[in-house]
């Protein structure tokens, strides 16, 4: 598996990492326009507002596209299903795909978040559930 | 608008080009003004890319430029190859400089790779990927492109029907790094997986070292001029809302290409042209399925026909509307996009490798920017 890159919080991004490590999938909702965003950050592109509040999703979504991710040049022991969910929300995010073997991933497949060490590093994750 | 490539200027496209990128800059850039029949004491703008390591007074210092009263770069990568004329043209019509040199360098093979994966990103968001292994642009691109793919029905057999294409035209251009190599669809399924299950070694772009340099400035200041110059139609950016720096996952549909076709009605409106007046297209392929997103965004087929497109003809040589005629980005060398414009300039002086008989309108493309150039009276 290639090194996971830790990422790096800052001002408008720590209550989404904090919360990771808490095991919740945390959104910003706009307190202006009610408008739920994500990547997070400082203003609401919608109505220009900077009050928000941290809201836990739901964790339920479908795959909306998937690759497999290999290391350009060297082999990779166990590649990342890197997945695009699309949430129940109305949100789209970047996650991996476990639980299933590359071959069974199809599109818009019903899934669900957990929260794993990915080479030490807690990362949001999915897994295929119940439709 | 009234500003005109006159000047176009390149190294060789290698592998390994043995010395400093700003000696790669300063020696397309001396080729660059003597094409166009200047003298170093005449250029007095430059633009470039935000990501080229070259500093201007670097690459004016090595040229002997006197005086630099423009200077500019342009935002992002290779999505901002066009936009360097749009600054360059935008200056000299405003007479903020009379002539303007345009370069952009790199060894991008024997030094900092591309494709290999990035350690960290150019800005906060990209936590929201690069801890997901999301960390190279054939995985960026690829999530993209594997909607697209399961949308149409297509495989990756599908994309090579333009690698094949791209190299038929590299075969026979001296420039291209695989002149006198063309492909079959059977050595592109060979080749290795990059990014399963959508993009194998030869649907990526190549990894080159080299420079491209253009020289801007007015129609008036060109009519003197050896070469015909190349007038700027139009030259255009689009960045939208709901994009990231190579990120485009928050726009609701992923099958078409948001910024391309946003910036295709930018270029017709501003040109007065429509697809089919093109000549010739250089389309900035990075990997192969966005030449499909593209032909489908800038009109030439509709969503989801680009794959029978390519496959009846359309885009090769004595095609309807030829695409990437030196090659492209594929086979003629990835100089993050700027050999494309060469390419274009030496279509309408009827001076290139796979010339397209009476190429009077090209339409160059960079993802989020673009230009359009026409051939002067």
């Amino acid at each position: 598996m290639p090194a996971v890159v830790a990422p790096v919080t800052d001002d408008d991004n720590r209550f989404f990492w904090q919360g990771v490590q808490e095991g919740r999938l945390l959104l910003q909702r706009c307190s202006g326009c009610g408008e739920l965003r994500h990547p997070p950050g400082p203003m609401c592109p919608s109505c220009l507002s900077l009050d928000w509040e941290a809201e836990e999703a739901s964790g339920r979504g479908t795959v909306y596209s998937w690759v497999l991710s290999h290391h350009p040049t060297e082999p990779d022991a166990e590649p990342r299903i890197v997945v695009l969910v699309d949430l129940e929300e109305g949100v789209r995010l970047v996650a991996n795909l476990q639980g299933v073997a590359p071959s069974d991933v199809v599109n818009d497949l019903p899934v669900e978040v957990f929260f794993a060490p990915v080479d030490g590093v807690v990362l949001p994750q999915f897994r295929p559930r119940p439709a | 608008m009234d500003a005109v490539i006159a000047g176009i200027g390149h190294t060789e496209y290698s592998k390994n080009s043995g010395r400093s990128t700003l000696q790669l800059a300063a020696e397309a850039s001396r080729a660059a003004i003597a094409d166009a029949g200047l003298t170093p004491a005449d250029i007095d703008g430059s633009v470039t890319f935000q990501l080229d390591r070259n500093d201007e007074l670097a690459v004016t210092r090595c040229l002997g430029i006197p005086v630099l009263r423009f200077s500019s770069r342009t935002r992002g990568g290779g999505g901002g190859a066009c936009a360097t004329i749009q600054h360059a043209a935008a200056a000299v019509e405003s007479g903020r400089a009379r002539a303007v040199l345009i370069w952009r360098a790199f060894n991008e093979r024997s030094r900092h790779r591309f494709g290999q994966p990035n350690p960290r990103g150019p800005d906060p968001t990209w936590d929201f990927y690069l801890p997901f292994g999301l960390d190279t642009p054939a995985k960026i691109y690829g999530l993209q492109f594997q909607r697209y793919m399961y949308r149409y029905g297509l495989t990756n057999a599908d994309f090579g029907l333009y690698t094949v294409v791209a190299r038929q035209y590299a075969a026979t251009n001296p420039d291209a790094w695989f002149y006198k190599r063309p492909i079959t669809l059977e050595d592109h399924q060979a080749s290795r997986w990059i990014v399963e299950p959508l993009l194998r070694l030869l649907d990526c772009c190549q990894e080159s070292d080299g420079g491209v340099a253009l020289v801007v400035t007015s129609a008036d200041r060109a009519r003197d001029l050896p070469h015909r110059a190349a007038r700027i139609a139009a030259a255009s950016a689009s960045h939208l809302v709901g994009g990231d720096e190579m990120f485009n996952f928050y726009h609701p549909d992923l099958t078409t290409f948001t910024e391309g076709a946003a910036l295709a009605g930018q270029l017709w409106a501003e040109s007065g042209y429509g697809p089919w007046d093109m000549d010739v297209a250089l389309i900035y392929e990075n990997f192969s399925p966005i030449v499909f997103m593209q032909l489908e965004a800038f009109g030439w087929c509709g969503p989801g026909e680009a794959r029978d497109f390519i496959a009846s003809g359309a885009i090769g040589p004595g095609g309807r509307m030829p695409v990437n005629t030196n090659g492209g980005l594929l086979g003629e060398g990835y100089i993050h996009g700027m050999n494309n414009i060469v390419e274009a300039v030496r279509q309408l002086r009827g001076t290139a490798a796979n010339q397209v008989a009476g190429a009077e309108r090209v339409l160059v493309t960079a993802g989020r920017s673009g230009l359009i150039l026409e051939g002067s009276p």
